[in-house]
């Protein structure tokens, strides 16, 4: 049953152009998101993760609670947002690829947060210390620690791109699986799921599965140079 | 990890967390006995149409205190979906609506026999500005050309269930094979769901009318279009799924799920539901004898 998947996805990949406009929507929404992440996530973990505060204990349990968030109960949250009857409905961005971005974000951002800041957390204290002492400012010692803690951020990016290109929930709901517009590659499984499709719905999946493959082997040879530097 | 935990409080929390396992797993266990009955499971494949609207939760408990010796599971998915689980033995018996579809299952030879039991009806909803002007109108055909011809949005679930396939032959009937075009917005999602989408854009949508009175207190946008014509009847079907076919499926339960649906105490509390709650019937029970 699998090779039969196997075949009838490469099959789809050779013969149908609607597919890889879903799968180039999946790359761009999830990419997009797991971008976003990196900008607000980075610097706010090598934040958290320097610095000793009172707070911070429940800062990063709230951090590591957010990596439990259910997809489908963020895109509730962010459908109700952005319907015609919540607070930002004259945005009219319900149904769009920007209101999938925001879902993804939510839900990309404290896995990236907190693995940063776990990583960071992991530098030994005398490292950041030496660094200190040796006049560097807190600009210098924050890029010293980003440098030491490279191949966590990579693991960072590496998950918070796993977890989003997977899930449905979200997309589904603010995204409505629209054709040729915001449909990609998750809700077009469920789809044809629904409809028992069963063996497209396995291609399709095995077409996703490649692409996490494809991602994360360009990752892991950016670690591994992360790491031999 | 930084630090592993030795002693007391780790061999503590490992305790713990054994007994928290044991516990779930027992939560999961099956085969239970009430009162000296035998009870087996029994997988219904159903439409989301018919859960949603809320009927099973007043069929079923009847049916087990009817039957005791069974413990109703329902599986709802779209009529496609529902059929091709039976296809492949993972559920007992089907109840769907797409008499074409079911006719093929049991032709096939996956299903032993098709028995009729209700009927509910569609309605064609739109937005309240109504921008096709088929407001009032008592010929869905004539409201779907309508639609075409302005490209007025419409809505359409794409998801082979059977109010989808109800709709298709509608737009056959009004002359188009198969619509397309930027008017025409395929969400290939569950009715629910597809209703949420046509208020948040102002779309027209064909719709059960079970889930379209159980939910349109939450569709400000929408109201009814056209309704009470013969061309937007919708018959449901039940199907034990061939004994032959799957040998391990639960063939008993099935046709006495089936057999009750029929009788005259099924087909009374199915005339009855939803009369209390909407004013009207959701079904209309249609068991031939």
């Amino acid at each position: 049953m699998i090779g039969e998947s196997i075949r009838q996805a490469v099959e789809l990949l050779l013969t149908d152009g609607e597919v890889w406009s879903i799968i180039l929507r999946s790359l761009q929404v999830s990419g997009l998101a797991v971008l976003f992440g990196c900008l607000l996530g980075i610097p706010l973990g090598v934040l958290v993760g320097i610095h000793r505060f009172r707070a911070r204990g429940a800062v990063v349990a709230v951090i590591n609670t957010g990596m439990a968030l259910p997809p489908v109960v963020v895109g509730l949250f962010i459908f109700m947002l952005l319907s015609r009857s919540g607070p930002f409905g004259s945005l009219h961005l319900l149904y769009t690829k920007q209101a999938m971005v925001a879902a993804q974000l939510v839900l990309a951002l404290p896995l990236i947060l907190g693995i940063t800041v776990s990583g960071i957390g992991a530098i030994p204290r005398e490292v950041l210390d030496q660094a200190r002492s040796l006049g560097a400012s807190r600009w210098q010692t924050a890029m010293a620690a980003l440098g030491e803690a490279r191949p966590m951020l990579i693991v960072a990016v590496i998950a918070g791109f796993g977890r989003i290109i997977a899930e449905v929930g979200a997309v589904m709901i603010v995204g409505g699986n629209f054709h040729g517009d915001t449909q990609v590659m998750t809700t077009a499984i469920m789809e044809e799921v629904r409809k028992g499709n069963f063996s497209l719905a396995l291609a399709l999946g095995v077409i996703l599965l490649t692409i996490a493959f494809s991602a994360n082997g360009v990752m892991a040879r950016l670690e591994q140079r992360a790491m031999a530097s | 990890m930084e630090r592993v935990r030795t002693g007391r409080s780790g061999n503590v929390s490992l305790a713990g967390l054994l007994v928290l396992l044991s516990l779930l797993l027992a939560a999961c266990g099956g085969g239970t006995e009430t009162a000296g009955v035998e009870v087996s499971d029994l997988i219904v494949a159903s439409t989301t149409s018919t859960q949603d609207s809320g009927l099973f939760d007043e069929l079923l408990p009847a049916f087990e205190a009817a039957n005791p010796g069974y413990r109703v599971k329902v599986n709802a998915v779209g009529t496609g979906e529902a059929l091709k689980l039976g296809e492949k033995c993972d559920v007992d018996v089907v109840l769907v609506h797409a008499p074409d579809s079911e006719k093929k299952f049991v032709a096939d030879g996956f299903g032993s026999e098709r028995r009729e039991v209700m009927y509910n009806d569609f309605v064609l909803v739109g937005p309240v500005e109504d921008p096709a002007g088929v407001a009032g109108g008592a010929d869905a055909v004539a409201a779907f050309t309508r639609i075409a011809a302005d490209q007025a949005p419409f809505v359409t679930r794409g998801d082979d269930s059977g109010t989808h396939k109800a709709e298709l032959k509608l737009w056959k009937k009004a002359g188009l094979e198969s619509p397309a075009g930027d008017w025409y917005r395929n969400v290939g999602q569950g009715m629910g769901a597809t209703l949420t989408i046509a208020n948040e854009t102002g779309g027209y949508v064909l719709a059960d009318r079970g889930t379209w009175l159980s939910m349109k207190e939450n569709l400000p946008g929408l109201m009814i279009m056209v309704e009470g014509d013969a061309a937007l009847f919708n018959q449901y079907g039940v199907i034990p799924v061939s004994p032959a076919k799957c040998p391990e499926a639960n063939s008993e339960g099935a046709v006495a799920f089936m057999e009750w649906l029929v009788s005259d105490e099924g087909q009374e509390l199915i005339a009855g539901y939803g009369v209390d709650r909407y004013g009207q019937a959701l079904f209309v029970p249609n068991a031939a004898g």
